[in-house]
């Protein structure tokens, strides 16, 4: 049984029915759901929980969809990772890994969110979903609405990379492309879910929507053994899976699952997109837009609707936020693959880059147990690594030529303890 | 002179149902005195408390936002499409340059790491003031 849960709005606080709605009409301020905790005190159990499937809806009974809602995907239930060997490079003794990189269906963390405004979709009578979207929530959208049979209309800026727009298109969306960047897009949709009666999961469907992220908090959580962690890194694009994770950790503690603890969140950025970060340091009550330039395309938000909640998560916490180039942004998704075995895509470069500075700033003590979220796979950016590694010649299929091999290697300095396993 | 002013459905409860006015309104105080005159009721919701326009609400002059062109001191032009959105969220594209991984001397080795960032300092100095692995602006864990 899901508890009972409305909308309410976050500035007025004015409550509406749950209802295709993001927006105040009292204060034009962002509409969020809120679920009744006391209904939700018997059925969300550690023991129900345990016995619910292994996905993300063994959280159902805090999320926003009625009792009755039969999930059609598993949608999370992601592994967390220690990782010692990264642990080791950056100065830290105890950190872990989230690893949405491996989320299903699409391999990123929308598939959580996503997979709550569908269910929504369908409540509300939707036939018809859309999103804007530079690759991973077009994804999620895409084969969300093909399991569910829904019909989808993706719109994404122009120029967005082959491989993305094919990764939408296999699952039979309409892929509008729009001549304009981003935010011309995301405007855009905003417009036409005013017009036309579709279901928007970032705009109308919003506030269900990001709801979804708070199972990333509610999965550290119980894969910790019912306990929260001293510290989370995440990336911040809109600002929303930082404040929901955080919502989803008082959740847990209201409920009694976990015992009371200020976990620190610390936000990620990219430098050619940081408007969050800059507030944080800075101080600043609120966000000064930027015009992004950065390869960390899914976290380029100029104007994010979440930033001040973000932010002022950030500081409630003791927490901080930080912003890396591109350049570090690549380094660090590369260390990662080197050093865990896991491929992440550029959000997650930038989730790593931070994570390391924050040890080197000192604003992570070693021994605290810290949570890094990955949020997205490395398969989806390669572009990024073009060009980072050398292709050799082919070599004949000849042991003599594979020692050749190895000898011009050594030469240039590429192998470690080359020979030394020779018997 | 006169500019086109599309409003959001958020709006509508309180300008009557109207979606969209002509303004001869020349910069964005005008304009909104313009629209809280014709609407009265749209008045308390526009301002908070301490009579400033809510955060939330955006204004875009020909699809620009007006902050990048100089807020309240951008004069409208005839014919410009002002468009009034509240906050909306879920990703930007990159205006600038994009492929850097094209333009930037990439062949890094396994095992290279904590040179990378080494690397990614010297490379990038304009925008990282440190590096992220050791923390200093004069990198020391580097070769």
């Amino acid at each position: 049984m899901a508890a009972a849960y409305e909308l309410r709005c976050r500035e007025c606080g004015k409550r509406y029915e749950n209802a295709p709605l993001s927006i105040c009409d009292e204060c034009f301020s962002p509409l969020e759901v809120f679920c009744d905790l006391d209904a939700a005190r018997h059925t969300f159990t550690r023991e129900a929980i345990a016995d619910g499937p292994s996905s993300m809806w063994r959280y159902q009974a805090l999320l926003p969809v009625p009792d009755d809602y039969v999930p059609s995907t598993p949608a999370g239930w992601t592994p967390l990772l220690r990782a010692p060997r990264l642990a080791e490079r950056i100065g830290a003794r105890n950190l872990w890994l989230k690893n949405d990189a491996v989320c299903l269906p699409t391999l990123s963390f929308k598939d959580r969110v996503v997979a709550v405004a569908l269910a929504n979709a369908q409540t509300f009578g939707f036939d018809t979903v859309g999103c804007s979207s530079t690759g991973n929530l077009a994804n999620a959208v895409a084969a969300g609405a093909a399991r569910l049979g829904l019909k989808a209309y993706i719109l994404v800026p122009a120029d967005l990379e082959a491989a993305k727009i094919l990764n939408t298109q296999v699952y039979g969306a309409t892929l509008v492309r729009i001549d304009g960047n981003y935010d011309h897009v995301n405007r855009l949709c905003s417009q036409i879910a005013d017009r036309y009666n579709w279901g928007f999961v970032n705009v109308n469907l919003r506030p269900y929507y990001a709801e979804g992220s708070k199972t990333v908090g509610f999965e550290i959580a119980e894969q910790l053994g019912w306990r929260l962690p001293d510290n989370v890194v995440v990336p911040m694009a809109g600002g929303s899976l930082i404040v929901k994770i955080r919502k989803a950790f008082k959740e847990l503690i209201a409920l009694g699952l976990v015992e009371e603890k200020e976990v620190r969140f610390f936000g990620a950025q990219a430098t050619g997109c940081s408007p969050i970060a800059t507030a944080v340091k800075t101080g600043a009550e609120h966000i000064e837009p930027q015009r992004p330039t950065t390869i960390a395309r899914s976290l380029a938000i100029g104007n994010p609707a979440d930033g001040i909640y973000a932010a002022r998560a950030i500081r409630e916490s003791g927490g901080w936020a930080e912003d890396v180039s591109d350049v570090e942004i690549v380094s660090a998704i590369q260390e990662l693959a080197e050093t865990e075995g896991v491929f992440t895509e550029t959000a997650g470069g930038v989730t790593t880059a931070v994570t390391a500075r924050l040890y080197a700033h000192g604003r992570i003590h070693p021994d605290e147990l810290t949570v890094s979220c990955i949020t997205g796979n490395g398969l989806k950016t390669t572009d990024v690594l073009e060009g980072a590694y050398e292709q050799h010649a082919a070599i004949r299929p000849r042991l003599g030529d594979f020692e050749t091999y190895l000898d011009d290697r050594k030469e240039e300095g590429e192998l470690v303890g080359g020979g030394e396993y020779v018997r | 002179m006169s500019v086109r002013v599309l409003l959001p459905n958020a709006f509508q409860k309180h300008t009557n149902g109207t979606r969209e006015i002509q303004s001869s309104a020349g910069n964005l105080p005008a304009l909104i005195t313009e629209m809280e005159t014709t609407f009265p009721a749209l008045r308390s919701h526009l301002r908070d408390e301490s009579g400033q326009v809510r955060k939330f609400i955006n204004f875009y002059v020909n699809e620009e936002d007006i902050r990048f062109l100089g807020n309240e001191k951008y004069s409208f032009q005839d014919g410009d499409e002002v468009l009034v959105i509240p906050s909306i969220a879920g990703g930007s594209f990159a205006d600038g340059d994009t492929r850097f991984a094209q333009d930037l001397p990439l062949r890094l080795r396994s095992g290279q790491a904590t040179r990378r960032a080494h690397f990614a300092q010297k490379q990038d100095r304009g925008t990282c003031r440190c590096c992220s692995y050791c923390g200093q602006e004069e990198c020391i864990c580097g070769d």
